[in-house]
């Protein structure tokens, strides 16, 4: 039995909307318009215990919405929505007991005291048994290298170091799902490698299953070995890295070096990207030709000094995602 | 329980970090408090008629009000406002507890210790200050103690009314209105502005229904003396009835918050 469904979600809110300036203004102090925004127009999918997913679509698309109404913010308007056997908006008190959550542009650590104060305080929100709370913390302590930063006030840690306790703070109480809303935003690459890797270790040790929204695709290719992309309200494409690759952009790289200035650059299956003095890049698609029919081809006319094969970045698969559902 | 406990705590220790804010407080707390005794001295040296309360009596009345200032509901609780105006709330709408009552935990904290941080100095301070400017003492150990039962429903009062104050919030996502029309009754109603006693004769039974007396009058009529100590079950009474209604409507309130909340900025 799946850990979470979600089936035909639907949630829509009522923005006020007006022209700028003073005289519209006016205008709606006696009749204000309303815009209804389709947040979520029907969304459907299913988790299991122990996965790792990305959830990523572009800003305003409904990814923070629907991580919300999975832990018991928001109440949708219409569809169904079940996680660890519970509705979470209608039993929120009980529910968000078995859940962390983590909002990278927010903070749930108390401004103006140490660490240490907000994680105790949580401990008795949560009531976690002394022992287990103990265990726990320095556990995480351990993985995030917390030790210097647990008696600092929390106003003086930088955004690094306060993402790490953020993690921290939502993993007390052992929950079984993880949302992450952002988690590394706004984090320089050594913090952002630090999340990653203490997200992972979670997962696989652990076995608590994260939700990840993120617009960072390193973040993606790191962790996520299943993405949902979500655009405009609804779910778009749902399934691991590869097939999404295969479906958008089925092409491999191949990025070769010369030793000399190349003599030959056409050739059949491999479409010529870009090029320098000794130095070139190809795109061939795998079901057409085979890489290394591509290399002995090239080989022939010009001294290979190396190459290497990758796929195609996946800040560009999803791009074109976006442009192709006109996003 | 002890989650309840643990707010309560922390907000404790997070106040006793402003001690700068408590030294101010106490500086414009006694320093109004000596313009409006002195306003009073005027106010009686130029009155010919009896009045309802003696000029000491009038004087007490008004440093009672200093010493209570930090303790009335003048303001929800800020912070919440905030994190319901940036969306943070969404932290706390996380978190497996009775919201309503967390927030009340943190506002009798928020209440209690900048009461008792300024208070205490400032009604000190006034009671050694030279006659007719000085605080007297409770009217009789009775009187004292019927006092402190009465003042410390008025705090319960306080933070119903704040925590409704706070939650409407979730409404009017500014929170202002509130803001600004529940202190403009306190302060009328509850005898901050004037003494309900100076009020005419045909007001008096409303003034004492309505909530706000309870927050200072009750409490104060008490310390004076112009009301018998024994009086406290009544009008105990009646200040644990306006607890029971506020609290009822910040729960209320608050239920149908949290269906319609919206998280502001994504």
């Amino acid at each position: 039995m799946p850990q979470i469904t979600v089936e035909e979600l639907r949630k829509s809110f009522k923005v006020p909307e007006r022209k700028g300036g003073l005289f519209s203004s006016f205008k709606s102090v006696v009749k204000r318009k309303y815009r209804t925004i389709h947040a979520l127009k029907g969304v459907s999918f299913k988790l299991d215990e122990g996965e790792l997913v990305g959830y990523i679509g572009p800003n305003g698309a409904g990814k923070s919405t629907t991580v919300k109404i999975m832990s018991g913010i928001l109440v949708p308007d219409s569809g169904k929505c079940e996680v660890l056997g519970r509705v979470p908006w209608a039993q929120r008190q009980e529910y968000v007991r078995h859940i962390g959550v983590v909002f990278g542009q927010r903070t749930q650590l108390w401004w103006d005291v140490p660490v240490i104060d907000s994680f105790d305080l949580l401990k008795d929100i949560y009531r976690i048994p002394p022992a287990a709370y103990r265990r726990m913390k320095d556990e995480l302590v351990e993985t995030l290298s917390l030790q210097s930063l647990l008696y600092m006030p929390v106003r003086q840690l930088s955004l690094g170091q306060k993402m790490r306790c953020e993690l921290a703070a939502s993993l007390l109480h052992q929950p079984a799902i993880l949302f992450l809303d952002e988690p590394t935003i706004g984090l320089d690459a050594v913090s952002k490698i630090a999340v990653r890797d203490f997200i992972r270790k979670m997962n696989s040790e652990r076995n608590v299953t994260v939700i990840l929204t993120t617009h960072d695709m390193d973040d993606i290719e790191a962790l996520c070995s299943r993405i949902m992309v979500i655009g405009k309200g609804t779910l778009l494409f749902d399934g691991d890295i590869s097939r999404l690759r295969n479906t958008v952009i089925p092409e491999r790289v191949v990025k070769i070096d010369f030793f000399a200035s190349p003599l030959r650059l056409d050739y059949p299956f491999a479409r010529l990207v870009a090029s320098d003095d000794n130095w070139a890049e190809f795109r061939f698609n795998p079901t057409e030709t085979s890489a290394a029919g591509i290399i002995e081809l090239i080989s022939r006319d010009n001294q290979i000094k190396d190459f290497v094969i990758e796929n195609p970045p996946i800040d560009e698969i999803v791009a074109r995602i976006y442009s192709e559902f006109d996003l | 329980m002890k989650a309840y406990l643990s707010i309560t705590r922390l907000k404790f220790a997070v106040q006793l970090q402003y001690r700068a804010a408590a030294a101010a407080a106490f500086f414009t707390n006694f320093f109004f408090g000596f313009v409006r005794v002195m306003v009073f001295q005027a106010f009686y040296a130029f009155s010919s008629l009896d009045q309802p309360l003696t000029m000491e009596q009038a004087v007490t009345y008004t440093w009672l009000i200093q010493v209570t200032f930090r303790m009335q509901p003048y303001w929800g609780d800020t912070e919440i406002m905030q994190m319901i105006r940036s969306g943070n709330v969404a932290y706390e709408l996380s978190r497996p507890l009775n919201l309503y009552f967390f927030w009340y935990c943190r506002l009798f904290s928020s209440r209690l210790m900048p009461a008792l941080l300024t208070g205490i100095p400032v009604y000190i301070t006034a009671r050694f200050l030279p006659g007719g400017y000085a605080l007297s003492p409770p009217d009789s150990a009775a009187a004292g103690a019927a006092w402190l039962v009465s003042l410390f429903l008025a705090l319960l009062l306080g933070c119903a009314i704040s925590n409704l104050i706070t939650i409407s919030a979730l409404w009017t996502i500014a929170g202002d209105g509130m803001q600004r029309i529940f202190p403009a009754a306190i302060m009328v109603f509850s005898g901050a502005l004037v003494p309900l006693a100076f009020f005419p004769d045909w007001s008096q039974g409303l003034l004492k229904l309505l909530p706000f007396s309870g927050l200072m009058d009750i409490p104060f009529r008490f310390y004076l003396g112009t009301v018998p100590a024994s009086d406290i079950l009544t009008s105990g009474l009646l200040q644990l009835t306006w607890i029971f209604i506020f609290i009822l409507a910040g729960v209320w309130t608050m239920n149908q918050g949290t269906k319609r909340v919206v998280v502001q900025g994504g």
